[in-house]
């Protein structure tokens, strides 16, 4: 397969004007997305949630985006306006965020929320809109949809919360999702099942994921290919399962610092940054010399 | 025969009344020696930390039979020396420290409490104790971090000197690098202060580091309690915590 990369950015930065000055919050980054789980790991800070709401063009002013490519399918979105955002935006990428608590509008069932978000991306009747909302309910394996349909958030658990977010923005069959920590809010035990309804469906449908996380050992499990951000720049990009090959010291140290069951320790090893690795030269090959699907 | 720290006997916790009552924990026994660090793991819902705030006096909807080295508790009120015996830190340092008090505020007003004088040299003290530092003294808490946040949470805690901490999922809310600090920082007070642990948390390999002994909550019930010699092993009997495990995914992860 030699298709062109879902997404593809070059030179990406966020600033936010401050009393300081300018903050950067990402400073630039590249990386192309093909039809592969893209993890995006990193520390609260880190530049991971801001790159991934810049690609949705949802950073709102002061804020700025700026890159020196950023296409989806050869199409610039950089800064498009918000009307053409819009046919964009839940349609063609959409986005999973971290608590359906917050997320899901409470004061509307379950069902309306999910035909009323389809219906606005699809032209298709009241009726057509209920039953793709039961079918979407059932691919996210919700057994009994036609309860669910009728139900209020507060109703429901997180984690059927969290499948209801995920049928929502499936639903219009995007050909990119971004997850920004759609399980942290979850317990382990419904987290796998979270994790494996949406693999599922981002394999049968052969999506573009670009998962965001802090969780190294998940995004190990999860993950085609991980990029490493620190301090807005992206230190290593490394293939999932070789995340504990990681050269660069930031990497390591992330992983060291993880208890483990299998391997008791006194203390746990603390990471000790560096400031050379704000600004140093970068381990990470070039995220153009590895695409997955080839340029 | 010193009794042990916390001892717990037929604790039934519920809320609501018929016909909405929800019991939370159904008659859990637990006891925990002195110096002894216990970790309860489970799922949200599980009734963990329900046992943990039923302990503090934040619940006064249970039965059973409580105590907290040697002395009974009743109801939902606590007596001065049962606080300076039992501090409890929360899971969310972004919640539990008042915005507009300043780190000192919330030191000395614990302390005034606890009806303990000299109290400018035990803040310096407290914030040496717990990693911070003199120069935090006069920040507010949207100055600091979330590992600084809770560490200032752990502070409050020791400033009553108690031998019991109650610690509901201490480092959840914060990074793994933080998380590595916290946990270090606990390890080093626990055996500089002599102190008991009784951790909340659902993450094994964080009880599996920090703890002798837990305990496995389901739907309000202990299933199993067990060394964590034995969870490292693999060795645990019901079939529960057996796929707690395997999710947590904490076993050979890398591989």
């Amino acid at each position: 397969m030699t298709d062109a990369p879902l997404l593809s950015v070059r030179n990406l930065r966020v600033t936010f004007p401050t009393r300081q000055g300018l903050f950067q919050a990402v400073r630039g980054i590249d990386f192309d997305l093909g039809r592969e789980r893209l993890g995006v790991v990193g520390e609260s800070g880190s530049g991971k949630s801001m790159t991934g709401r810049s690609v949705l063009g949802l950073i709102r002013p002061p804020g700025r985006v700026e890159a020196d490519r950023m296409e989806f399918q050869g199409q610039s979105i950089l800064n498009l306006s918000e009307r053409r955002m819009r046919k964009i935006r839940g349609q063609r990428i959409s986005m999973v965020m971290q608590d359906p608590k917050f997320s899901l509008n409470p004061v509307m069932t379950v069902g309306r929320q999910i035909t009323e978000a389809y219906r606005l991306h699809r032209r298709v009747s009241r009726a057509d809109a209920h039953a793709k909302a039961i079918e979407m309910l059932r691919a996210v394996q919700i057994r009994d949809p036609e309860r669910v349909m009728d139900s209020y958030p507060h109703e429901v658990s997180g984690g059927m919360g969290q499948r209801i977010m995920i049928a929502m923005m499936l639903a219009p069959d995007p050909e990119i999702l971004i997850a920004d920590e759609p399980t942290s809010a979850l317990d382990v035990s419904v987290r796998n099942e979270v994790l494996s309804i949406m693999d599922n469906l981002v394999r049968d449908r052969g999506m573009g994921l670009i998962f965001i996380s802090h969780d190294l050992n998940m995004v190990a499990q999860f993950c085609d290919r991980v990029l490493i951000m620190y301090a807005g720049r992206i230190v290593e990009t490394l293939p999932a399962r070789e995340l504990h090959k990681a050269r660069h010291p930031y990497t390591q140290g992330l992983l060291a610092s993880l208890p483990r069951l299998d391997a008791p320790q006194d203390r746990l090893p603390v990471l000790t940054r560096q400031d050379s690795w704000r600004d140093d030269d970068l381990i990470a090959p070039r995220a153009d010399t590895d695409l997955p699907g080839g340029l | 025969m010193t009794p042990p720290m916390l001892a717990i006997r037929d604790l039934n916790v519920w809320f609501g009344e018929p016909p909405d009552r929800v019991d939370a924990v159904k008659s859990a026994d637990i006891s925990v020696a002195q110096g002894e660090s216990f970790g309860l793991v489970g799922e949200s819902g599980s009734g963990k930390s329900t046992i943990l705030r039923a302990v503090a006096g934040l619940i006064d909807s249970w039965s059973g039979d409580l105590q907290v080295a040697g002395l009974k508790v009743r109801g939902a009120r606590r007596d001065r020396q049962f606080f300076k015996t039992v501090q409890m830190v929360f899971q969310d340092p972004y919640a539990s420290l008042h915005p507009r008090h300043s780190v000192d505020a919330v030191l000395s007003e614990t302390l005034h409490l606890q009806g303990i004088g000299n109290v400018d040299q035990r803040i310096n003290k407290l914030l040496d104790d717990v990693g911070l530092g003199r120069s935090f003294r006069f920040r507010y808490p949207h100055q600091l971090s979330g590992g600084q946040r809770q560490r200032v949470a752990i502070a409050r805690a020791l400033a009553a000197e108690p031998r019991l901490l109650l610690l509901d999922e201490p480092t959840s809310a914060l990074d793994v690098s933080v998380q590595a600090e916290i946990l270090n920082l606990l390890s080093d007070l626990r055996a500089e202060h002599d102190l008991t642990y009784l951790m909340v948390t659902h993450d094994l390999a964080v009880v599996g580091h920090m703890c002798d002994r837990i305990a496995v909550m389901q739907h309000g019930r202990l299933v199993e309690e067990l060394p964590v010699a034995d969870l490292r092993r693999g060795a645990a009997k019901a079939e529960y915590t057996r796929g707690l495990i395997e999710a947590s995914g904490s076993l050979g992860a890398t591989a």
